[in-house]
């Protein structure tokens, strides 16, 4: 008989996925907890991801063999500080948005529903958290389809609100699954090719064909790769189905999906990209630092004057959140220190700043009904605190000193300057004037407009849905003031990642 | 004695730093009571005008100053910047007083007090809306002036000087008219467009290329350049990004923001123009000419010299619109512009006399250009007229604010007994010792344009008889009144006793290495 | 030209899948796309499916005298054909299957709030929607 305890410790990477699964399938039998259920998962899990972080922080990676078949023939869960992070991040995020889930979700979904939108939500944040703890390239792809498909029936649910939310997510599931599906056939000649599935173990049989390049299977295997991944993290001009399945999404889902979903996608890129490919096989012997860049360079700009045009403060920062993911991929595209660094930071920092204002237009929308700008407007007097927030978050995405965005740009620009393109330097600032011209948009409604229409009479959110808010808006600038932690872990993890490093 | 405790735990930098911070908090808290509201201010305005002196004196930090010249520069216990946080390594927040930052943080501390007095009289006299987030920004701005004033290094000083941008963007867009609002945008869009793109990009190169960012004498880039991994080019790129990236300096073609933003109120663009906002972007470039690049690594690589000839053509192009603007306002505005690219062209010069003269002439535009737009405000206030063409005769009707707005031209001109002359001489003979032709003939032609657009305005309101259909009026309020005469006393008093100013600005000459 | 012929599994599941993603790309009514959708994902079924199979290979049937240590299949020519990928499709049809009901859900829905599953009709609604917010937003 092993000591419950010892069971659970030798178990934790498996329990991060095991929990909220299991949590999800019974969130249909809990009745009104619903929502105390889910919070308690989500806050078990964050705890067990940073059990994990701190683990993998002290000491080399972790890895765990699921149902404790061999290396090779089952599962494997392979932890570092990479993965080790973007959990961290992705479960923190996720417990910060179950909390705020419960006064909207209580507001924009039908009472009879609430059950299943929880368990939904918690297979959702399964899949996510899967795909970043997993080694197992198959396992990618099925977890990515569990995220995916739950992700589709979220945004669904917003109809109640607005029927464009239906045809926002079948869009969505539509062009979603296109780039899973070429995800899978990538994975599948790579597995035609080394003969295995486990990651670490297809870099080294790649490793040892020394004519890799000369492959045509391995070259095709990296196309579709390629092109499903940009599909998943919404890499211009493959992010058509974001706006609008982030601007008709309950407003929980919107921050929950946007602060995480996208990131995962940017994680399995890094997986694929540098962990099995490597980064010899991806950035030197292929053309992706011209192909990615171009794409992040063009969808930061053309994304920001689309952004600017925008009357929905949704869709405005839907947009935005394009044109970030568009320095995220830059900064990795550039294959150096600061840039891989720029491209982690700024995972972490974009999903606190984009995941509090999109909580922020939720807490509008809970009081308003609408998050047009001309709901915005007067809302510095109505609702200081939210405006507040909204304020907090524009000035870090455009990238405002003491705020997370700076870091990020401090990274990128650095790592672009490295790459020894001045050009990629200054389209990075450039966006974030554009960043300027569509944030000042909100920030004139909010203060110096008057209000009208429901506006006028709105008071302050309840706290249930500032306080998450203010949670999110306030790491992005405590961790703007005092960077060391996630530069530091940033720096660690991109220097495992190139060349050099020690995996 | 519990406030002296405080004092000697803050230092005394930071104590500058906070003062105002804890007086816009005041202020907030008695949003309520005008009275006590705009007490707060005037006590706060006092408070740092007091640590300031306190700081140059010596009597808050004793034997700062009495170190022999130059030797603040070497870091010990006293001379050490403070540092605030510290964001990355190496990437720090802190502050340290210096010579030049002084002469900068008197001459803020000075006119915030005149200035608060004046907003008193012109905010209540034209009966303005949402007085204490007036009153708050403004106490907030000077708090992130006297963060520039001591920054030690380059990503302080940036930090300070874009919360400079956002605590004033709300007094510019005060009136909160789409025309206002629409200016404002103007405002912000181009000084925090140029500070991103351009200043933050060579900051960030710096960073990149050299590992510091700390001011010093001399620069930073002196290793590079000896081991060779820093070419001319390359400086002289870094060079660009730091000039046009401080827009606030206003350099021609990015000066369009000020006279877009005269839509403020007219303690706003006092405050604009001779406090804060355009001596940060003309105190930066000093600043970052001789203790970031340094003037012998500019000299040896010429690639500042471009400067001089865009600075000189902001000059006379500026006096040149200023000729044409009625609006009186926005006459001054471009006076303004052409005036800090005195300082500009100065400091391009990199020669000590020169240098001397940008530390003066920083001094000698603040006084002379805020009591001119105090008694453009207090026209305004009195008589309700804006336009340089409705001025006859309004000398007789105000005598002591026309008097004063006199005083205020003679200084931009330059002619004794006023603080310009000051300036303007050293000015000549850096430009003579140093051999500039160009600057001498810049001088002159915009000395004779000065006259051209000032002298004018004057003899109209002496010596024209006011229009019959007039209506009649006074004097604008008292505060106004104070606060326009103190400062034309400056103006002359900084002719008689340059001594703070000068002895400072020796002080960055003996610096040098 | 023979090599070409030989793989003649790897050309049906091409044309499938090509057929399915014009289908997802070109048709314009619902319906018919998430069919074509399923199209798509069934063609790559095939692949895996049919790069699993060993020229005279059996069915991976362990016999109870079997070896206790077997090499790993596809690196290793055997006599019988790879379990892995089949194994993995069952996973993947599921997967499929999900994907077909989610979307068939999502497009009863659309039909019930919107009255029409055509692609057209859709923007077109939709067009007028966000037009009508723009011109309130601009008053």
């Amino acid at each position: 008989m092993i000591p419950f305890n010892e069971l659970i410790t030798d178990n934790l990477p498996a329990l991060v996925v095991v929990l909220p699964l299991l949590g999800g399938l019974l969130a249909t039998l809990v009745g009104r907890f619903a929502w105390l259920w889910s919070t308690i998962i989500t806050g078990s899990v964050f705890l067990l991801t940073y059990t994990l972080f701190t683990a993998v922080q002290a000491g080399p990676g972790m890895r765990y063999e699921f149902g404790n078949w061999p290396y090779l023939w089952g599962i494997e869960y392979r932890i570092d500080l990479l993965n080790a992070f973007i959990l961290l991040v992705v479960s923190g995020i996720a417990f910060i948005a179950t909390i705020y889930a419960k006064l909207s979700v209580e507001d924009e979904i039908p009472a009879d529903r609430h059950n299943f939108f929880y368990s939904v939500w918690l297979l959702a944040i399964t899949g996510l958290l899967g795909i970043t703890i997993t080694g197992d390239a198959f396992n990618v792809y099925v977890l990515l389809e569990i995220s995916s498909l739950t992700i589709y029936a979220l945004i669904a649910m917003g109809k109640d609100r607005d029927p464009r939310a239906l045809t926002a997510s079948l869009r969505y599931l539509i062009l979603g699954s296109v780039g899973a599906s070429f995800i899978l056939l990538g994975i599948g000649y790579l597995l035609m090719v080394t003969g295995t599935l486990n990651m670490a173990d297809m870099h080294a049989q790649l490793m040892a064909m020394p004519e890799a390049t000369q492959n045509r299977t391995i070259l095709v295997a990296f196309a579709f790769l390629l092109v499903g991944l940009s599909l998943k993290m919404a890499l211009f001009p493959l992010h058509t189905w974001l706006p609008k399945a982030y601007t008709y999404a309950p407003s929980a889902v919107t921050a929950m999906v946007a602060a995480t979903a996208t990131k995962v996608g940017v994680y399995m890129a890094f997986r694929f990209l540098f962990t099995i490919f490597g980064y010899k096989f991806t950035f030197v012997d292929m053309p992706s630092y011209h192909i990615l860049i171009i794409c992040a360079a063009v969808g930061i700009i053309i994304t920001g004057l689309t952004a600017i045009r925008q009357t929905n403060a949704k869709k405005l920062l839907a947009y935005s959140s394009v044109g970030q993911i568009g320095y995220i991929v830059a900064g990795f595209a550039l294959a150096n220190p600061q840039g891989v660094a720029g491209s982690l930071v700024h995972i972490f920092n974009h999903a606190a700043m984009k995941g509090g204002m999109f909580m922020a237009l939720g807490a509008v929308a809970y009081r308003v009904g609408g998050t047009n700008m001309k709901d915005l407007r007067g809302l510095g007097k109505r609702m200081p605190l939210t405006a507040g927030c909204i304020t907090a978050g524009a000035l870090g995405l455009i990238g405002f000193p003491m705020t997370a965005g700076f870091i990020s740009k401090w990274y990128l620009v650095q790592g672009a300057l490295a790459g020894g393109s001045w050009l990629l330097a200054f389209t990075i600032l450039f966006g974030s004037l554009l960043a300027v011209i569509y944030s000042w948009k909100m920030i004139e409604a909010m203060y110096f407009r008057e209000p009208e229409g429901k506006t006028a009479e709105a008071t302050e959110a309840p706290y249930m849905l500032v306080l998450p808010t203010m949670a999110l808006i306030g790491l992005s600038i405590y961790f703007g003031i005092n960077a060391e932690f996630t530069a530091g872990t940033a720096l660690k993890a991109a220097a495992a990642l190139l060349p050099g490093g020690v995996q | 004695m519990i406030q002296l405790e405080i004092l000697d735990q803050v230092p005394p930098p930071l104590l500058a730093l906070l003062i105002p911070t804890i007086g816009a908090f005041l202020i907030g808290l008695l949003g309520r009571w005008p009275n006590l509201r705009e007490g707060a201010t005037l006590l706060t305005a006092f408070t740092l005008f007091g640590v300031v002196t306190g700081i140059y004196t010596g009597i808050i930090d004793p034997g700062y100053w009495s170190a022999p010249a130059a030797d603040f520069w070497t870091p010990t216990a006293s001379t050490a910047p403070i540092v605030l946080v510290e964001m990355l390594p190496g990437i720090e927040l802190s502050l340290k007083v210096e010579p030049l930052g002084m002469v900068y943080a008197m001459i803020a501390s000075t006119l915030w007090i005149l200035n608060s007095l004046y907003s008193i009289g012109y905010m209540r006299g034209n009966k303005e809306k949402h007085q204490t987030r007036f009153y708050i920004c403004f106490a907030l701005a000077i708090a992130s002036v006297m963060g520039i004033a001591f920054s030690a290094n380059m990503f302080s000083l940036f930090v300070f000087y874009e919360l400079l941008s956002l605590t004033t963007y709300p007094l510019v867009a005060h009136k909160g008219t789409p025309h206002a609002v629409r200016s404002a945008r103007t405002y912000l869009g181009l000084l925090v467009g140029t500070s991103v793109g351009l200043l933050l990009l060579g900051l960030i190169a710096t960073w990149f290329i050299t590992g510091d960012l700390t001011f010093k004498p001399g620069g930073v880039f002196t290793q590079v350049l000896a081991d060779g991994t820093l070419t001319a080019p390359v400086l002289g790129l870094l060079f660009f990004l730091y000039m046009y990236g401080i827009g606030k300096a206003a350099l021609m073609p990015i000066h369009r923001w000020l006279p877009a933003a005269m839509v403020a109120p007219t303690p706003v663009s006092a405050l604009l123009h001779a406090v804060a906002v355009v001596k940060a972007g003309v105190f930066s470039v000093v600043k970052v000419i001789i203790y970031l690049f340094g003037t012998a690594s500019l000299v040896s690589t010429a690639s500042g010299e471009w400067l001089i000839y865009v600075a000189g053509a902001s000059i006379l192009i500026a006096s040149c619109i200023a000729l044409f603007q009625d609006n009186l306002k926005r006459r001054l505005a471009y006076s303004t512009v052409s005036q800090l690219s005195y300082i500009t062209i100065a400091a391009s010069m990199l020669s000590p006399m020169a240098l001397m003269a940008a530390a003066m002439h920083i001094a000698a535009h603040a006084f002379g250009k805020i009591t001119l737009f105090f008694a453009a405000g207090s026209i305004y206030t009195a008589a309700h007229k804006k336009n340089i063409s409705e001025l006859d005769g309004i000398g007789r009707r105000m005598p002591f604010t026309m008097g004063a707005f006199t005083i205020g031209t003679l200084s931009m001109i330059g002619v004794p007994p006023t603080a310009g002359f000051i300036s303007k001489w050293y000015l000549v003979s850096g430009a003579w010792e140093t051999g500039y032709d160009f600057v001498l003939v810049v001088i002159v032609c915009s000395t004779l344009l000065n006259a051209a657009y000032f002298l004018p305005i004057v003899y109209r309101a002496f010596f024209k008889p006011p229009p019959d259909d007039d209506h009649p009026h006074g004097e604008a309020p008292w505060p106004i009144v104070v606060a326009v005469c103190a400062t034309a006393a400056g103006t002359v008093a900084m002719f008689f006793y340059p001594d703070v100013a000068l002895e400072l600005a020796l002080q960055i000459q003996r610096g040098l290495p | 030209m023979s090599d070409v012929l030989e793989i003649y599994n790897y050309w049906i599941y091409i044309v499938l899948m090509m057929v399915g993603f014009y289908g997802v790309m070109a048709k314009r009514n619902l319906i018919k796309q998430a069919i074509a959708l399923g199209l798509f994902q069934t063609g790559i079924f095939l692949f895996y499916i049919s790069m699993a199979v060993v020229d005279g290979g059996t069915a991976p049937i362990w016999m109870a005298d079997g070896a206790t240590k077997v090499p790993n299949p596809l690196a290793v020519p055997a006599a019988f054909d790879n379990p892995l990928p089949h194994v993995l499709m069952l996973t993947a049809i599921v997967v499929g299957v999900s994907i077909l009901a989610v979307a068939l859900a999502i497009i009863i829905n659309i039909r019930r709030a919107f009255g029409t599953i055509e692609y057209d009709e859709l923007t077109k609604i939709e067009r007028e929607m966000e037009a009508r917010e723009a011109r309130e937003a601009a008053q």
